[in-house]
């Protein structure tokens, strides 16, 4: 193991110079350098905190540790999902009392130690955040590969605690994702032999995500073939699939992400240890498994989409579909955002168009933590691959899996409706 | 295997004497795991059901999921949790929710990594007993 090298100014919060609560925060940062073999630890300049997703009365507890003791982060620190809205609108029927009381404690609590509130899962659609070269930290999945791979900041993914500690001392391990070797791709993925169509549409993405976190465990890959003009939603769409599926921590896409404008730059000029061409039937695979039993049909009791939180151009896209039309009396239609964007969003007209239609917006928070929407279950139509990974462990629903505009067809018609043409057969090339 | 040592790393230091839980796949504690009870509850996992309260977790590691070491530290502030951890390979994770809960509430969590060559051959029921120095010691003696 690699000894760690601590600064003057780092072994001084280890003596306790800077207090008890320092000191702790420090200690905790050594210990995971030293796990990871870092030879030195390095500034970051920016966190975004996982711990304030209550879990349990631990997480109160760590963070009254060092309210009590006058912690304050260094760096600026923003704060990911809460387990409940803080909106006293959302407290929802039949929530755990307990959940929802403590959880909003822990917001409180991280309020007191310098968080920014701003409560979402994609604070990359937030301005003045982090920017390509910075090093920072975070622990949400789809943030840290939207991050690395998309902005170009540097990050490995930060658990709880861990990710407040180095926000306090602002301090991390040189090493995994801060490094250069770090970042290189190690796994191929070619994609242009598919059809343009299909490359272009976000639905696509969110499969392509999905099949690589499968593919590539937790390595770098490298995308071929991805459009130049493709949009930051279907980044967003790759980042979050593969992170809840592989663990993917950063991806690149020659000619598209910061840190790729060629398959070299990407590679670091190494080896790559795996290439995999993408075929159709590996993606109609992928697409099949997002759906509980394949492709499933049938009336819906939920739509929920925004997951990652939806950004502005999707409210623009999803008010354009539903307008004038009205959600079906059965179908409660779930869009989680951040306070920021549906603030925007209201601005513009887009919030009103869908809540007349019969849409619920739900912000600092996901459909898919139980106390947001404690009555889901039964048939439920997402737009997200990582919704339709992670939801059916922790509520009691079936998940049917679709584009934005199947999401809005459905919740009108109140069963399971796929119109994109993305579905057919000759799109996929079968 | 009565009677065999073994030198493991310290990640995190403790000393116990308990019987072992072996997890043949890596885990999520948060979301396939309720640190209520301690019990394994993501259903793709092989330990599906089983309890891993006062037990010698040994196990590859976690499954990267940040909510990991919150998880870990519910469950040992709740009782519910393992009293020591022998991992096959280093997680950070693991480790500070351990350290963390240690210093909220005062106990003395082990964490050891043994290199999968190592621990391959502890078997769920076999009894160990666990050193601050890392030394792990199967059986009676």
């Amino acid at each position: 193991m690699t000894e760690l090298q601590l600064s003057d100014s780092d072994r001084a919060l280890l003596d306790g110079d800077a207090g008890e609560a320092m000191r702790f925060a420090m200690q905790v940062v050594v210990r995971a350098a030293e796990i990871m073999g870092a030879p030195h630890l390095i500034d970051a300049s920016f966190a975004h905190i996982d711990a304030c997703h209550y879990y349990g009365r631990a997480h109160l507890d760590f963070a009254q540790f060092f309210v009590d003791r006058g912690a304050r982060f260094k760096v600026p620190a923003w704060g990911n999902t809460l387990t409940v809205s803080l909106m006293p609108s959302d407290a929802r029927e039949g929530a755990d009392p307990v959940t929802v009381t403590e959880s909003r404690e822990l917001a409180r609590l991280y309020v007191a130690l310098g968080i920014r509130p701003v409560w979402t899962c994609a604070p990359y659609q937030l301005p003045d955040g982090p920017e390509l070269g910075d090093n920072i930290i975070v622990g949400e999945s789809n943030a840290v590969s939207y991050y690395n791979s998309v902005v170009g900041a540097r990050t490995n993914k930060y658990g709880d605690f861990l990710d407040a500690c180095a926000a306090m001392t602002g301090r991390v391990p040189f090493a995994g994702l801060h490094t250069d070797e770090g970042r290189r791709a190690q796994v191929r993925f070619d994609i242009d032999g598919l059809p343009e169509g299909l490359r272009r549409s976000e639905l696509f993405c969110h499969v392509l995500g999905h099949l690589m976190g499968r593919r590539a465990g937790a390595r770098v890959p490298v995308i071929v073939g991805l459009p130049p003009e493709t949009p930051a939603d279907s980044l967003k769409a790759i980042a979050a699939a593969g992170a809840a599926s592989g663990g993917i921590a950063m991806y690149h896409a020659v000619g598209v992400t910061p840190e790729a404008a060629t398959l070299e730059a990407a590679t670091g000029g190494y080896d790559l240890d795996e290439i995999i061409t993408v075929t159709p039937e590996m993606l109609v695979a992928a697409r099949d498994s997002l759906s509980s039993g394949g492709l499933v049909t049938g009336p819906v009791s939920m739509v929920a989409v925004g997951t990652p939180h939806f950004s502005l151009t999707e409210f623009e896209r999803a008010a354009t579909l539903i307008d004038g039309r009205r959600i079906s009396a059965n179908v409660a239609f779930y869009i989680s955002t951040s306070r920021f964007v549906a603030e925007l969003a209201a601005n513009k007209g887009w919030s009103g168009v869908l809540e007349r239609a019969g849409v619920t917006i739900l912000v600092d928070t996901c459909t898919y933590f139980a106390p947001a929407v404690r009555a889901a279950k039964g048939r439920v139509m997402t737009n997200s691959a990582k919704w339709a990974y992670y939801a059916p462990g922790l509520l009691p629903v079936e998940v049917a899996f679709g584009s934005l505009e199947d999401c809005v067809e459905t919740a009108v018609r109140g069963e399971v409706t796929r119109r994109d043409t993305v579905w057919s057969d000759d799109a996929w090339g079968l | 295997m009565t009677g065999v040592t073994i030198q493991a790393v310290v990640l995190n230091p403790g000393e116990c004497r308990a019987p072992v839980l072996v997890l043949d796949e890596p885990l999520s504690f948060w979301g396939g795991f309720d640190p209520v009870n301690g019990t394994v509850v993501d259903s793709h996992h092989p330990q599906r059901g089983a309890s891993m309260a006062g037990k010698v977790l040994v196990m590859p590691g976690s499954r990267g999921s940040a909510g990991t070491p919150a998880g870990i530290a519910e469950a040992i502030r709740r009782g519910a949790g393992p009293v020591a951890v022998l991992l096959g390979s280093a997680d950070v994770n693991i480790t500070i929710g351990a350290m963390v809960a240690d210093r909220l509430y005062g106990g003395s969590t082990a964490v050891l990594t043994v290199g999968p060559g190592d621990y391959g051959w502890l078997k769920t029921g076999d009894e160990v007993a666990i050193g601050l120095g890392g030394v792990v010691r199967v059986g009676g003696g």
